[in-house]
């Protein structure tokens, strides 16, 4: 039918290529959930700050984040970024852009958390001689990060599957990268895009299975 | 000794404290009764330091609560207090909520955390309860858990806020047998409270507040025998 023919051997044949290009994705989208989940409790606390300029800082950061598209805060740092003499590779671009955009998105994500968690526990906390940081540190925050967990899971999804917009910066060792030049050298488009594609979908998968398993561990109480 | 000398406190427009003036000694028991919003709660958290204080002076042992220059989380250590919110730190175990504040605050090694708690929850009866989590506990088992961490810091002074009024009655007797014992072993205490039994069979003195000012403190005896202040008489009037 429409004169095509599927020739899924030559695909197929480039699987152990594009199984190093999938442990790249992984690798960039773990890196880029650590350090935007770092940054998420740093604006977090930002936000509790008495400072209007740190709470400023935070909201815009939330703000942008969540309201332009994920290509163009990648984009920005690659491109952007080079208008001002700052060159990131785009390893590094990629990375940064979608931990700008985890840091965001977890950002809301622990503000609702901490909306479940009483003022009295910090209080309970402070009565005990912990310092407000301590008593964040200690009792808020591993309460926050249980009640956010869930959404946590669906960011890294989501960070997996923007690894994929590396390829308009020139990422070429990704899963995305080097399905696109395979592409351009076959025009197997259908098979080796189909063949990504189970990929993503099985990585994504394992992700949350894996962070059921976990939850089952984390919700004891 | 806690010294409190013409303490103020609003909040916003509202003056809850209105010049306090009360010295608990050490190995002392004080109650303080009193309708809904007339302070008595407040004055609790003032002395520890949890809210600030407009004017007036609190020392314990001779150091100035409210001072820029003291250092509230080492004051703490020695003053604690027990909620009627009992606030049960929920991700962590019994045994983990009492170590929690001997190992991060005070320093203390796993071992002897753990031997301090122990030794803490076998006092207020929860023995058998150390690994399990919070939620599967009694409202009056939660608050006794609650009062072992605090007095797991070795504190000197305790400050019980109504600990009884949001238990079901079946468990308030649990909760108050506690204060009871710790009473007998000499702690120094100022309890906030509802339970007019209890206040006149533990306590030294009993303080009666009302809208802010504390109208009378007497001897249990005297005060719910012989109340001098028609406040007094009308509210006792009432609650018996």
């Amino acid at each position: 039918m429409f004169g095509y023919t599927f020739r899924w051997n030559q695909a197929l044949q480039a699987l152990p290529q594009m199984l190093d290009g999938a442990l790249v994705t992984l690798q960039v989208a773990i890196l880029s959930m650590v350090i935007g989940l770092a940054l998420a409790i740093m604006l977090t606390l930002f936000r509790r700050s008495d400072s209007r300029i740190l709470r400023g800082f935070a909201v815009a950061w939330v703000e942008v984040a969540r309201n332009t598209p994920a290509l163009f805060q990648i984009y920005m740092a690659h491109f952007g970024l080079g208008n001002f003499g700052i060159h990131l590779s785009p390893f590094a671009a990629l990375l940064a852009g979608i931990a700008f955009n985890n840091a965001g998105y977890l950002a809301e994500n622990f503000r609702g958390a901490l909306k479940a968690i009483p003022e009295t526990q910090a209080r309970a906390g402070r009565s005990l001689g912990m310092g407000s940081l301590q008593a964040f540190r200690l009792i808020v925050l591993p309460q926050m990060l249980r009640i956010a967990f869930l959404p946590m899971t669906n960011q890294m999804v989501w960070a997996i599957l923007m690894t994929s917009l590396g390829v308009t910066v020139g990422m070429n060792t990704d899963l995305a990268g080097i399905t696109q030049e395979l592409n351009a050298r076959s025009f197997r488009t259908f098979e080796f895009f189909a063949i990504a594609a189970v990929i993503y979908y099985l990585i994504a998968k394992a992700v949350t299975l894996g962070a059921r398993l976990v939850a089952r561990r984390l919700f004891r109480y | 000794m806690i010294e409190i000398q013409n303490v103020r406190k609003s909040f916003g427009p509202l003056e809850v404290l209105k010049g306090i003036d009360l010295t608990v000694d050490k190995g002392e028991v004080v109650s303080i009764i009193g309708g809904s919003g007339s302070g008595k709660s407040t004055l609790l958290t003032c002395i520890n330091g949890l809210e600030p204080i407009n004017s007036g002076s609190i020392r314990i042992d001779g150091v100035e609560v409210h001072a820029k220059s003291t250092n509230l989380d080492k004051l703490r250590r020695k003053v604690g207090i027990v909620f009627q919110q009992w606030n049960a730190f929920p991700h962590l175990t019994v045994i983990e909520n009492v170590m929690l504040a001997p190992r991060k605050v005070l320093g203390l090694s796993k071992r002897e955390a753990e031997e301090i708690a122990v030794k803490q929850l076998g006092h207020v009866g929860l023995a058998d309860k150390l690994k399990v989590y919070p939620s599967r506990l009694s409202g009056g088992q939660q608050q006794r858990m609650a009062i072992a961490r605090a007095l797991a810091m070795s504190p000197e002074y305790m400050l019980f806020d109504e600990v009884t009024s949001a238990l079901d009655p079946m468990l308030v007797g649990e909760v108050l047998d506690t204060l009871r014992m710790l009473a007998s072993e000499g702690m120094t205490m100022i309890c906030v409270t509802h339970e007019m039994k209890f206040a006149r069979e533990v306590s030294d003195r009993v303080a009666f507040f009302h809208q802010g000012v504390m109208a009378e403190i007497a001897p249990p005896a005297e005060l719910f025998d012989a109340p001098k202040r028609p406040e007094t008489q009308k509210f006792l009037a009432a609650t018996h």
